[in-house]
């Protein structure tokens, strides 16, 4: 047997050994992409309601232009 | 400003409630049917030999009851929220810690009490000896008011949420497991013979504590609950 | 009342500043958890000898045993954000408390598989009611309680508020359920688990254990600080610096 079959059997434990190691791994990574995704979300909700807030402004003011100067 | 004093402001808060509980009868059968059927469930879910009903007795008569008073806890402040009166006791003179302390206690009048009047009944149903139910019901006596103030404190921190029944559970399972523990520890020692008398001490004595405590626990919690 | 808290921290207890603050740590502890915890997994899975009792088995130890710590570590750094939130009503601290509950929540539950996982070959079973195990899993339903308080609420200070009440009788019980179990154990003469036997453990398999704890505390930094920054900006959703750093994200 090759040594990197040896160390992949762990002595006959693989079966519990490497699936602790790959849960490990797998909560972690989950606990760390997850905010990442919360971010983006977070961050395209805000500036969606930037852009909202930004077209009502601008509609505002178009019609404030539009209005005022009545003869 | 002439107000009321404490002791007949405690009563009236205990008589209000006791009268409310009272014209609503059936709300108050209601857990105790919920337990009787449950001790029911064992024997067919287990088969009948009385050696092993007789083991499991004592605990299944606890978690029983803890059960049904999990099911009765979630009512124990939520009419008051709904008509505002929680909130008008909030504004009270009176401290708001030993108002809630008497809430807290007509709660487990009309709740645990009767379950530990049926105790015996359920103990019975599953062959415990009789020699041990007059352990069972001390366990009980006092159990189930530490399970009553501990439900107060977690009942007042969701006060300001919509659905709490399954979140109430959660959130109680970890506190209730040491009086869970100590009860049925003493109920299998004085089935075995052995000497009971220290769970039921360390019983008493979480109870003393949480007597002081809970009710204060209780009315900080709500504060927290109800304020924007 | 907060008079006496000096004023660095109070600084940096402001959203704005700590988002940034965090911002350039987050980075560095990353960076120090992947590399010390590469450096535990060479040294505990290639260079330490196998146990001579336990076998290979024991190398789950070197995961199950930093995140056993983690899970009690994470609940202490809870309980004192918790506190400092409710006396102090700092925003920053109800937001590390509630951001550091599903970190603890995932380590317990590490905790508790690998636990099951190195316990079937060892003694034969995936689950024994041993005293450690058991305030374990209670410790795990404390965490989801806390998290699960913290979403019943619709408003997020007041859940974040109730939630820190809650995570604090939770430190208040969790010696007096230890202490009930180990009772309990006593009467019901249950096993009891010693993970490294009689034997006290060799340099070879200390040193990666002690540093992958290392590496598990940066890890826990590094995550609270992302977590922290997106619950910022979206508690602080109105406010100037956030809109700020949104019209920056969308830029980009």
């Amino acid at each position: 047997m090759s040594s990197l079959q040896t160390f992949l059997a762990m002595g006959g434990y693989a079966a519990y050994v490497w699936p602790a190691y790959a849960l490990f791994f797998i909560v972690l990574i989950a606990d760390t992409v997850a905010p990442r995704l919360r971010r983006r979300r977070v961050l395209r909700e805000l500036s969606a309601r930037l852009a909202r807030q930004q077209a009502r402004q601008d509609r505002a003011g178009g019609n404030s232009i539009s209005t005022s100067p009545t003869p | 400003m002439n107000r009321p004093g404490l002791l007949p402001a405690c009563t009236a808060m205990l008589r209000r409630d006791l009268t409310l509980a009272w014209r609503r009868r059936g709300d108050i059968a209601m857990p105790v049917l919920y337990a009787l059927i449950v001790t029911m469930l064992f024997p067919f879910a287990l088969g009948p030999e009385d050696t092993l009903l007789q083991r499991i007795a004592g605990g299944v008569v606890l978690v029983t009851v803890l059960l049904a008073m999990l099911l009765a806890l979630d009512a124990m402040f939520s009419s008051d929220i709904e008509d505002g009166s929680l909130e008008q006791l909030v504004l009270a003179p009176q401290p708001l810690a030993l108002m809630l302390g008497m809430k807290i206690l007509a709660h487990w009048i009309t709740t645990a009490l009767p379950l530990i009047v049926i105790a015996p009944l359920m103990a019975a149903m599953l062959h415990l000896p009789g020699v041990v139910i007059p352990v069972l019901l001390l366990a009980l006596l006092l159990a189930t008011p530490l399970l009553s103030l501990l439900g107060a404190v977690l009942v007042a921190l969701t006060a300001g949420t919509r659905r709490s029944g399954m979140l109430l559970a959660l959130m109680l399972l970890p506190l209730c497991v040491p009086a869970v523990i100590f009860a049925a520890g003493a109920v299998a020692a004085a089935q075995q013979g052995l000497p009971w008398l220290a769970p039921i001490s360390w019983l008493a004595a979480a109870l003393v504590l949480a007597v002081v405590l809970a009710p204060l626990a209780c009315a900080a919690a709500l504060r927290i609950a109800l304020d924007a | 009342m907060s008079n006496w808290i000096p004023l660095w921290l109070h600084k940096l207890g402001s959203p704005p500043t700590f988002y940034r603050f965090a911002g350039t740590l987050q980075p560095w502890a990353m960076t120090l958890a992947l590399l010390l915890g590469a450096i535990a997994l060479y040294g505990g899975l290639v260079l330490a000898p196998a146990d001579y009792q336990q076998g290979d088995a024991y190398r789950i130890i070197f995961i199950h045993v930093p995140s056993a710590e983690m899970s009690m570590f994470i609940y202490a750094v809870m309980g004192v954000a918790a506190f400092i939130a409710l006396v102090w009503r700092i925003k920053l601290a109800e937001v590390v408390a509630m951001e550091s509950a599903p970190i603890g929540a995932a380590f317990t539950f590490i905790t508790l598989v690998t636990g099951s996982l190195w316990g079937k070959p060892m003694w034969g079973t995936w689950w024994t009611w041993d005293a450690r195990l058991t305030s374990e899993l209670v410790l795990l339903f404390l965490y989801l309680g806390v998290i699960g308080l913290y979403h019943a609420f619709e408003d997020r200070r007041q859940g974040a508020r109730a939630a820190a009440f809650l995570a604090i009788i939770g430190i208040i019980n969790v010696p007096i359920v230890h202490f009930s179990v180990n009772w309990w154990n006593t009467l019901h003469q249950g096993s009891t688990i010693n993970i490294f036997g009689q034997s006290k453990m060799s340099t070879d398999m200390l040193w990666p254990l002690l540093t992958m704890m290392l590496a598990t505390k940066f890890y826990y930094a590094a995550s609270l600080f992302r977590r922290v920054r997106t619950d910022l900006l979206a508690l602080e959703g109105g406010k100037d610096w956030v809109r700020r750093i949104a019209e920056d994200e969308a830029k980009s």
